[in-house]
């Protein structure tokens, strides 16, 4: 077992309880009289001005396993990992044309969930259903991997990684960081996350800032780094027989760098959470700002990928490439500096995982308990089931990971990626138009679930004989392609062509109760306040 | 795109041509990965690769607030024309 860091691990340790007090009393901040119903807890009241969502938005999408992950790749095999940034850079002008269209008709109808607006539109709950199944078990495995996340940190400062201590003192700082987080989650909801995302976002910024400047210059500078790194990219890898990568993707690698920047784009605002904290800002103009000002993380996002460069040019060697980051930090800063890069991150697992299992949580509560067992509940019952589910969800988080191996986890999210793309028709081709059939959706909807599943089940890579992989020849095409963005075109596809049967057929349509000015009301507009908790709705800062 | 009744003003105008193609311009030059694979010229010493992306964050954030700004002169445009006052829920 390695030393123990133990200046870094203070200052970890310092910040975890800084936030961790946030959290508790994040249950006090902006609340509102009312604070029995869902709206309050899984969603803050629906209260958030531009700032408060664009911290929130940044803190939840930006997630620690994105700090750890994309740098890895790049480390791993170079140009093909950096497909995250024109990924984040189309998240935005796609966002900025269907959000809005959201935000107006879920505060018309009171909707908390995508699902809530999918059943509202087609009157469809097995529709509704199968949204929410897939937003469910997309989620999981993504705060798995937030525990990830804090697991390499802990590793890497020697709290925990050793092989031969027992199970228990081996997983206890784990089990006390996701007690906690449980704990303020429950108490608090989403106005922990919210408030502990401001503590989160401005670590994580001032990392990025020392490390783009400190680590070159202590390298020599970009020049020898990308040299360092193209140097070893070309290096035969023994079991592939091919360079481990390359500066730049070649020929055949350019479809799979554009169908996983696509299809990811695509996909990011169907995840439950991204929808949370979205329907948590105040008012829709608040949404599209932030369409502007977001791209401000796509930034840091392509500086952090570029440590991974950093980290073979400082000759940082580590089998598991998660670490690899870690590792860098812990190398090339003092040692408080490394504790507060890795604050950075496990405060960074916790937003996340915190917003994902309330989002989860609204999901079942809405769109399950609510719809499927207990259709009278109170909005007090809704939020008691939620708080209680919200807790389920990550111990179930936490025994995936620690009872099974790592890359299961990972295996789960490549899928959940690919799943939860599945829902894009229903929810933004309804936002749009009321002309697909609700039978066709859940047709298509089925079709690129089995079509994704059954091809990343059937991809084998050196080290994995199943879901080695996310990218798999396109039919008809002949390209290597995003298996996601494959399934999705066959889902389009179907819905298209079933919609013209069924409508042929005249099969019975389901009622739309929403209206088409529902799709533009703002804030103040009649029957969009008067649904908001009287408290919340003028509550100021 | 369907024509509306003639007292409301038509569905496509130049400037939300303009809104269209700032928000479409990022995916075009982003999916034609052939037209940034390559490592030369390096900035700074960052191959071009790398630099290019990082630079399209700001052209796209450009393009999508430019896009923002026409989009609130379009609706403020068309409310005063409905005759409605109901901008400024500040």
């Amino acid at each position: 077992m390695k030393d123990v860091n133990g200046v870094a691990l203070g200052v970890f340790i310092f910040f975890f309880l800084a936030v961790t007090v946030m959290g508790f009393l994040a249950a006090r901040w902006r609340r509102a009289e009312n604070d029995q119903s869902l709206d309050e807890w899984g969603l803050g009241g629906r209260s958030f001005g531009t700032w408060i969502t664009w911290f929130l938005l940044g803190g939840d999408l930006y997630t620690a396993y994105t700090f750890v992950a994309v740098p890895a790749a790049i480390y791993a095999a170079g140009a093909a990992g950096f497909f995250a940034v024109p990924y984040t850079i189309l998240v935005y002008p796609l966002i900025f044309t269907f959000l809005p269209r959201l935000w107006s008709v879920s505060h018309r109808h009171g909707y908390v969930t995508t699902s809530d607006f999918v059943r509202g539109r087609f009157g469809s709950k097995g529709l509704s259903l199968a949204v929410a199944v897939t937003g469910i078990l997309a989620t999981m495995p993504y705060i798995a991997l937030q525990l990830v996340g804090i697991q390499a940190v802990l590793d890497v400062m020697g709290v925990g990684g050793g092989e031969n201590t027992n199970w228990f003192v081996k997983d206890l700082p784990l089990l006390i960081a996701f007690g906690v987080l449980a704990a303020y989650t429950y108490s608090s909801g989403l106005r922990a996350p919210a408030l502990i995302a401001f503590v989160k976002d401005t670590l994580i910024y001032i990392v990025i800032a020392v490390a783009i400047i400190y680590i070159p210059v202590k390298l020599g500078g970009f020049d020898d780094i990308f040299a360092k790194a193209g140097e070893a990219f070309s290096q035969t890898n023994p079991v592939t027989q091919a360079p481990r990568g390359a500066l730049a993707p070649a020929e055949k690698g350019q479809w799979t760098y554009a169908t996983l920047a696509l299809g990811s784009a695509l996909a990011l605002f169907m995840y439950p959470h991204s929808i949370t904290a979205t329907l948590s800002s105040k008012s829709r103009d608040v949404i599209r700002r932030n369409t502007t000002i977001l791209p401000l993380y796509s930034l840091m996002l392509g500086l952090l990928a570029l440590l991974g460069f950093m980290a073979i040019a400082a000759g940082v060697k580590v089998t598991n490439g998660q670490l690899a980051i870690p590792q860098l930090f812990e190398d090339m800063f003092p040692d408080w500096f490394a504790g507060v890069a890795f604050a950075a991150i496990g405060i960074g697992a916790l937003v996340p995982a915190a917003i994902m299992s309330i989002a989860a949580a609204n999901l079942f509560t809405r769109n399950i308990y609510k719809d499927f067992i207990k259709p009278d509940a109170t909005p007090q019952q809704e939020t008691k089931v939620s708080k209680l589910v919200s807790l389920l969800v990550k111990v179930g988080a936490l025994v995936f990971v620690l009872t099974m191996d790592k890359t299961v986890a990972i295996n789960f999210q490549l899928l959940g990626g690919i799943w939860i793309l599945q829902t894009f028709p229903a929810l933004v081709g309804g936002l749009f138009t009321r002309w697909f059939h609700r039978w066709a959706l859940l047709a298509g909807w089925a079709v690129g679930m089995v079509y994704g599943t059954v091809a990343a089940y059937g991809i084998a890579s050196p080290t994995q004989k199943h879901f080695g992989g996310n990218a798999k020849e396109i039919p008809g095409i002949g390209e290597i392609g995003y298996i996601g963005l494959t399934a999705f075109v066959l889902n389009v596809l179907v819905t298209v062509v079933l919609t013209f049967v069924l409508k042929a057929l005249k099969a019975p349509e389901g009622l739309d109760e929403t209206r088409p000015e529902d799709y533009t009301a703002d804030a103040g507009d009649p029957g969009v306040q008067v649904e908001l908790p009287p408290a919340t709705a003028g509550a100021g800062h | 795109m369907s024509e509306t009744p003639e007292v409301r003003p038509p569905v496509v105008t130049p400037v939300r041509v303009i809104i269209a193609l700032c928000l479409v311009a990022p995916f075009v030059a982003m999916l034609w990965v052939g037209s940034y694979a390559k490592t030369d010229p390096a900035f700074i010493g960052i191959p071009f690769f790398y630099w290019y992306q990082m630079l399209w964050v700001l052209i796209s954030t450009a393009l999508t607030m430019l896009a923002y700004q026409l989009w609130q002169r379009d609706q403020r445009a068309r409310k005063a024309a409905a005759g409605r006052d109901e901008e400024a829920a500040k």
